[in-house]
């Protein structure tokens, strides 16, 4: 392929991979895997042979469709996601042989029950406690569990030597996305945050890791030299909480409006995981994805240290001068720990703007005014 | 050189106009144009101070209806325009509270007027002056006879937070035979607590300030320091606060 990589070529990505996948299933039966969570160890699916592809829900549409079995008053991301399933208008899940999902919180652990009607689902169970040897041993267990529903269902056996072959694969790609986020710690930032969104929600949809590593590499050579500045200096914005995906970029939008930049983004499309490696100095490649999965900063994990150490790093390095908190409707281990994270962004001197919506467009003009008067205090 | 402030808020559109040292204030319905009420307003206000339109160009809008007026002037945010406005008539106080037609609002100021902090109610109309309209509806009342209406030693539980739940709540306390007085001042203390809530999150620091136009409703602000264990000050011209820091950010170019 061409060294020359643009965001609209990440843009493309979703509609490539529908054609490839169909053409592979139509031709060679290829086995395709549906995932909804950064916790899913993509790493298995890849020795399995199959094709691993993001489902989580991010857009409005089809949570009308979801209301009819789900309560209204859940998050919109378990809303979509299962909307999208039930009224088979994805064709990522209409083209999945099974679905892998987890229990990262209540509403999503009784969704994955309602899917099960659908299609094959292996629902993970995820300790909240990182930090004991029980815990530990159970999500090792499970993620033995899960190799067997894989071979078992894809008819396939899982060697040893492909999960190696796939941690390599899968810590390079995270290494590229990681070193493309890290050019925004540049002032003024190469990307916007639209940008960095395309990009790093558009990689989870791409059905070969090797070709989405090559064009993060490409795109960040493109834009090492950074970009000169020009006009005023527009406020830096950090946004976390939680996930983020084209469908549901309204507050990045409305921050660029307003004249600012999202620069860095901390929800799970973004930079939580990208720090995360495998380590290969394990002897059992299970064990080694363990360790990596178990360290992700979600809101499910009690205590949650690790997000606030990687954001309050993440202010600092991308010098960041206000930093907004996003929680979907209902999503409680998100809001709560917005309080935290409150303590820690003005501790540093910063402000600070919690805002709770959900994917609908109702509430943008009072979002726009809290958006506008974040940016006002950064100014003054 | 004069300096006009526009606050064109979902109910009521508010107008200062600043002139050497003269200040000229002008409210009017909102209806169903922030724009034209914007227009209307400026036309009035240059006609009070003797000036002819086309010799204005320093217009700052702020409220909801900022973006309507379309016609170049600057927009600030209700919040910045609030903290400026107090700052300049109580330089003392540090925490402002600001009930408006659809929203109401808690801001943090530091010693320079400049917003240290800032939470807004959620997507709901409870602790706002629409839920207190549509409340006093259901009592037959306007919304302007509330606070000589409250009996507050016998004031009722209203539990309902949704403004149509406790639209129904009150028809039902009516059936009851409950006094209108006693609904009248559960009403207030609703509004309180739930913007008493939100003023404690951000935490209250110095004196507070009360503006908007639900602060005229004394039992509101009644309620108010009784929830949050201070004394609140309502400035006389409570409506006109956003629409004073407009003005005064304006005249500062």
């Amino acid at each position: 392929m061409s060294n020359q990589t643009t965001v609209e070529d990440f843009l493309k990505i979703r509609e490539v991979s529908i054609m490839r996948i169909k053409d592979a299933k139509e031709k060679s039966d290829q086995k395709v895997v549906g995932i909804y969570c950064t916790f899913c160890p993509q790493e298995l699916v890849l020795a399995a042979g199959a094709i691993p592809v993001g489902l989580c829900g991010t857009k409005e549409e089809p949570i009308a469709k979801a209301e009819e079995h789900l309560p209204r008053n859940l998050c919109p991301l378990i809303k979509s996601s299962y909307g999208f399933a039930v009224s088979d208008t994805c064709p990522f899940f209409h083209f999945s042989d099974v679905i892998i999902g987890e229990t990262t919180c209540d509403g999503k652990k009784k969704m994955f029950e309602l899917m099960k009607d659908l299609k094959p689902v292996y629902v993970m169970q995820l300790p909240h406690l990182n930090r004991t040897q029980a815990s530990m041993d159970m999500w090792i267990d499970e993620l033995r569990n899960l190799k067997s529903f894989l071979e078992e269902h894809l008819e396939t056996e899982i060697t040893n030597e492909a999960i190696w072959k796939a941690i390599d694969i899968v810590n390079r790609e995270t290494a590229a996305a990681k070193a493309v986020c890290d050019l925004n710690k540049m002032d003024p930032p190469p990307l916007s945050g639209l940008d960095l969104l395309t990009v790093t929600w558009s990689r989870g949809f791409s059905t070969d890791k090797e070709e989405v590593t090559a064009m993060l590499d490409n795109l960040r050579r493109q834009h090492a030299a950074g970009t000169a500045a020009s006009g005023a200096r527009k406020p830096r914005v950090l946004l976390t909480g939680c996930p983020v995906g084209l469908g549901t970029e309204k507050v990045i939008r409305i921050v660029s409006e307003a004249g600012g930049n999202v620069v860095a983004m901390e929800n799970c499309t973004g930079y939580k995981t990208l720090e995360l490696q495998t380590s290969t100095e394990f002897d059992d490649p299970i064990v080694a994805l363990a360790h990596k999965y178990i360290s992700i900063p979600c809101s499910c994990m009690s205590p949650n240290t690790y997000r606030m150490e990687l954001l309050e790093r993440m202010i600092d390095d991308f010098k960041v001068d206000a930093v907004i908190d996003l929680t979907w409707q209902a999503c409680h281990t998100y809001n709560i720990e917005a309080y935290e994270v409150s303590k820690l962004v003005k501790s540093k001197g910063l402000p600070h703007l919690h805002l709770e919506s959900d994917y609908s467009q109702s509430d943008v003009e009072s979002i726009k005014v809290r958006v506008e008067a974040l940016l006002e205090m950064v100014n003054q | 050189m004069i300096s006009i402030g526009l606050d064109i808020g979902s109910v009521a559109a508010k107008g200062v106009l600043l002139q050497e040292g003269q200040q000229h204030l002008m409210i009017i319905p909102t209806g169903w144009s922030p724009r034209q009420a914007g227009e209307q307003l400026i036309d009035s206000l240059l006609q009070r101070a003797g000036y002819p339109v086309k010799d204005v160009h320093n217009i700052t809008v702020t409220g909801y209806g900022r973006v309507a007026l379309n016609n170049g002037a600057r927009t600030v945010t209700e919040i910045k325009c609030h903290a400026r406005g107090v700052a300049a008539l109580y330089p003392q106080v540090r925490t402002i509270i600001d009930i408006g037609g659809q929203d109401s609002k808690a801001i943090q100021i530091d010693s320079r007027g400049r917003v240290i902090d800032f939470v807004m109610n959620d997507k709901c109309a409870a602790g706002t002056g629409r839920f207190l309209q549509v409340t006093a509806n259901a009592l037959g009342l306007d919304v302007s006879e509330l606070s000589d209406g409250e009996k507050p030693e016998q004031a009722v539980d209203i539990n309902s937070m949704c403004t149509v739940f406790a639209e129904s709540e009150i028809i039902g306390l009516l059936a009851q035979g409950v006094d209108k007085g006693g609904i009248i001042a559960g009403l207030h203390r609703s509004v309180a607590r739930k913007v008493a809530a939100m003023v404690k999150r951000l935490g209250i620091v110095g004196e507070v300030a009360f503006t908007g136009g639900v602060a005229m409703n004394r039992g509101i602000k009644r309620a108010l320091e009784q929830e949050l264990g201070c004394t609140v000050i309502v400035p006389e011209m409570c409506q006109y606060t956003g629409a004073l820091g407009a003005a005064l950010i304006g005249s500062e170019g």
